[in-house]
């Protein structure tokens, strides 16, 4: 969201309508780069057209991690630095490290995930995002056009979005 | 209604209509199923139940060919289970089939009206569409119970050790100083009471709700709906302590002397898991029909993910159970795993293993993706590995305890398992025929039929 990027924001004060807009304004040929709300609305990502998440490839690799360092750490130290006899066991008895395999997969995942979300959506400390329109945390529901990455002009985009049930429409 | 006449569900009404031809299928299969049974009991009583059918079942050929030159040996292990072993006949399999079946199928009918009370008590509406599957199943209770109750009544020293006789006589060359001190609660009368107390609880408190709902669909309101989230709350409370009594009684007991404090949950996870298979199923076969196209990938995903979760949910307390076990290393209770696993000339081994694979490993990498779960075929390979896989849960629960090393997969136990299963289809397809397959009425239901996730 730097200043230099030509961004065109169609106000929309309902969410059925934002969503059809969505699909009227897609149908013109016009590239949707995000639509803001102030809550989740079924149905507007596969209206939008996102992508899906590559998160869940990251939470795989992020869980293998962590699997690899528990059980490299437990059998470290339960198997050559330190062999200790526990419950009469092999000292490379796999069942008892389960868990703790279990939590550190867990762990690395969900801290792994949380860094990446927060880096891929350039969420981090000291980071101040404004907001594009600071009412789409309260009732207003914004679209918002990129205009380089539109063929179409500005005033035709206007044009679109105004049809299609825009309260109004703001360049920043 | 006519206000939003957009959002309203009046025309999603729809009946399933249960065919001759369906119906003749399900007595063909009840048929097949009673004269594999009718065979196998042949073929028991003939002494021909070890050698032939173990190797027809072809996990455990190894260990089939030696079961009647060992049949004197028994490992120390296993020696507190002397007392199955000394009375071993072989109809004692038939009766052991019955209760791993009626235990089971039952499981399946009361899950249905757990799920139905979830969904009432947690006022879910994405269900709502779907509900009048899960509660139908019930209806079985009506046969189960009662068979439960009377091979108890009739059998139950077959498949009990705390009911042999003298057991609990101080003085008897059987006298068991640990059963006797279980005698307050493990006793006939106690059993019966239970068994018959509960089971009514269950089969009242579901015909309350179900008829209820059946009103709903006449004269709509959400009086009704409050009314059965009041039932279904009453049920669940009711189902907590039951449910974890049951599976005392029913199952742990079998192994008198040895207990778990995980059980309770071992076998509601099994039971439960076991219900959201069976209810996917029954919504594909529906929806192959033509039925219920309003459940859409959607519902199916939140089924899946159900299944997922609960499989995974199983397999966590299976393994806890075992790990404590394994840990604390005590003699008293890591027996149950040895029989299961070493013991009985290692015939239940293959299964233990089968069990988990088909459990835990192979549903949780089938329905892993978002995919898998909002496709159809993935679905139904997951519900029936995780119904084949719980049924073996249940014979590796039940069969060591009550047959020790005289047990197999036999056509006794395919046909027993045929019949139970058509019984069970009869009767849930007779019980869905009874109402519209959609709740019309159901206050939630504009909510599941725009459902999206």
């Amino acid at each position: 969201m730097s200043s230099t990027t030509n961004y065109i924001l169609g106000v929309f004060d309902d969410e059925d309508e934002v969503l059809h807009a969505v699909s009227e304004v897609k149908s013109k040929g016009i590239k949707i780069d995000e639509v803001y709300t102030p809550f989740p609305i079924h149905g507007l990502d596969t209206a939008i057209g996102h992508e899906r998440t590559r998160l869940p490839i990251a939470a795989f690799m992020f869980g293998t991690l962590g699997m690899i360092c528990a059980l490299s750490l437990i059998s470290y130290t339960m198997v050559f630095d330190w062999p200790m006899i526990i419950g009469g066991k092999d000292f490379f008895a796999l069942p008892n490290w389960i868990p703790v395999t279990f939590e550190g997969t867990v762990l690395f995942t969900a801290f792994g995930l949380v860094i990446t979300f927060c880096i891929s959506n350039n969420l981090f400390p000291g980071n101040n995002v404004e907001p594009l329109d600071l009412r789409i945390t309260d009732d207003k529901f914004v679209m918002a056009i990129n205009l380089d990455k539109n063929k179409l002009g500005q005033d035709e985009i206007t044009k679109a979005l105004k049809s299609s049930g825009a309260i109004e429409v703001n360049v920043k | 209604m006519a206000g939003h006449s957009h959002f309203s569900p009046a025309n999603v009404e729809e009946h399933f209509e249960f065919t001759s031809e369906g119906k003749r299928r399900v007595i063909i299969a009840f048929i097949v199923g009673l004269v594999a049974t009718i065979i196998g009991i042949y073929l028991l009583s003939k002494g021909e139940s070890g050698g032939h059918e173990i190797a027809a079942a072809g996990h455990e050929a190894a260990g089939a060919g030696h079961e009647a030159a060992q049949a004197h040996v028994s490992g120390g292990a296993v020696s507190h289970q002397a007392g199955a072993e000394e009375h071993y006949d072989w109809t004692n399999r038939i009766w052991a089939n019955v209760w791993l079946n009626a235990v089971f199928f039952t499981g399946i009918a009361v899950v249905g009206m757990f799920f139905v009370s979830l969904q009432y008590l947690t006022k879910s509406g994405w269900s709502s569409v779907m509900k009048r599957v899960p509660e139908a199943f019930p209806k079985f209770l009506f046969v189960s119970i009662p068979i439960l109750a009377l091979v108890f009544f009739f059998k139950g020293d077959v498949i009990f050790h705390w009911m042999h006789h003298g057991v609990t006589e101080v003085g008897n060359a059987n006298y068991d100083k640990i059963i006797a001190g279980k005698s307050g609660y493990l006793n006939k009368n106690f059993f019966l009471i239970r068994l018959l107390g509960f089971g009514a609880i269950w089969i009242i408190l579901w015909n309350m709700l179900r008829k209820k709902s059946l009103e709903e669909d006449l004269i709509g309101g959400t009086d009704l709906f409050t009314q059965k989230v009041k039932i279904g709350t009453a049920f669940i409370v009711v189902f907590g302590a039951s449910s974890s009594i049951f599976a005392w009684d029913w199952v742990m007991s079998i192994d008198t002397h040895w207990f778990s404090t995980m059980f309770g949950w071992y076998m509601f996870a099994s039971w439960h898991v076991t219900t959201y298979a069976v209810i996917v199923l029954a919504i594909l076969y529906l929806k192959d029909k033509g039925l219920m196209a309003y459940v859409n990938e959607n519902h199916l995903h939140d089924l899946g993910k159900f299944m997922f979760a609960f499989s995974i949910f199983w397999s966590y307390v299976w393994f806890e159970q075992f790990l404590l076990i394994y840990y604390a290393n005590l003699p008293e209770e890591s027996i149950y795993f040895l029989e299961r696993w070493e013991g009985h000339d290692k015939i239940y081994k293959a299964s233990e293993v089968l069990m988990v694979l088909l459990n835990f490993l192979l549903p949780f990498l089938v329905l892993m993706t978002r995919d898998a779960k909002r496709t159809r075929i993935f679905l139904k390979i997951a519900a029936f590995l995780i119904i084949a896989g719980h049924y073996i849960d249940f014979y590796q629960m039940i069969m060591p305890g009550v047959l020790g090393k005289h047990g197999g997969y036999g056509l006794v136990e395919f046909g027993m398992v045929t019949v139970f299963a058509s019984a069970f289809i009869y009767m849930i397809s007779a019980e869905l025929t009874k109402a519209s397959l959609v709740a019309k009425n159901h206050p939630f239901l504009p909510e599941a039929l725009h459902h999206d996730i």
